[in-house]
């Protein structure tokens, strides 16, 4: 046998849970998975990197949709392949319906995922091609939820 | 033909222009549908299908 240096994968799942805090960590009520939102905003806003939580500022506006955007709903349960842990919400993010249809008349292209439980701290952005929408549904599909595809994934 | 929701209620799809395209790409596989109607547009959805995210990438030191 020999010995391997590494960053334990346990660790990077236990991440995903809060399980490890080295500063001040916020104080938990309870030990349930907090929540979690997903807001669109305008091809003009800048959300990236930089971004730390929610803002309304470039987010989109429009029928039918909320400032803040709509619930994730929950995430798959943190796991690991090899040595990446990884997660995503188990369902489609879906704004609007055939009953309440939203209309988004100026082009946005991202979503940014967001932790409605701790301030509105912002998790992760995704960009994709610039849409309008009109009397109509909006609806992001999922990536495969695993260790090269996943959302959240910590290699 | 069924109905479909748009600016002006409900209106059957045989009254409508349809028009659909497609993107995919290395980040999405994209499909949106618009109808219109007597030249102007009355109804728009886009479904996005995310593909492969960038992943964080742990480091550790050696001591």
């Amino acid at each position: 046998m020999a010995n391997t240096q590494a960053m334990c994968t346990s660790f990077k799942v236990e991440l995903l849970t809060g399980t490890h805090a080295f500063g001040t960590a916020p104080t938990r009520a309870t030990t349930a998975a907090d929540s979690f939102k997903a807001a669109l905003y305008l091809a003009t806003a800048t959300i990236n990197a930089s971004t730390t939580a929610y803002t309304a500022t470039g987010e989109v506006t429009g029928t039918n949709y909320t400032a803040g955007g709509i619930s994730t709903g929950a995430f798959n349960a943190p796991t690991s392949t090899s040595t990446t842990a990884f997660t995503q919400p188990t369902t489609s993010l879906t704004f609007g319906s055939s009953g309440s249809p939203v209309t988004l008349s100026t082009a946005f292209d991202c979503v940014l995922i967001y932790n409605s439980t701790q301030s509105n701290k912002a998790v992760s952005v995704h960009t994709f091609s610039s849409q309008t929408i009109t009397a109509g549904v909006f609806t992001l599909t999922l990536p495969t939820n695993d260790s090269t595809n996943a959302l959240i994934r910590l290699a | 033909m069924g109905m479909v929701t748009t600016t002006k209620g409900q209106m059957d799809e045989a009254q409508l222009e349809k028009r659909e395209g497609l993107i995919d790409n290395d980040d999405e596989h994209t499909k949106w549908v618009e109808y219109w109607h007597e030249g102007e547009l009355v109804h728009r959805s886009a479904h996005v299908t995310l593909k492969k995210m960038p992943s964080i990438d742990g480091a550790i030191a050696s001591f």
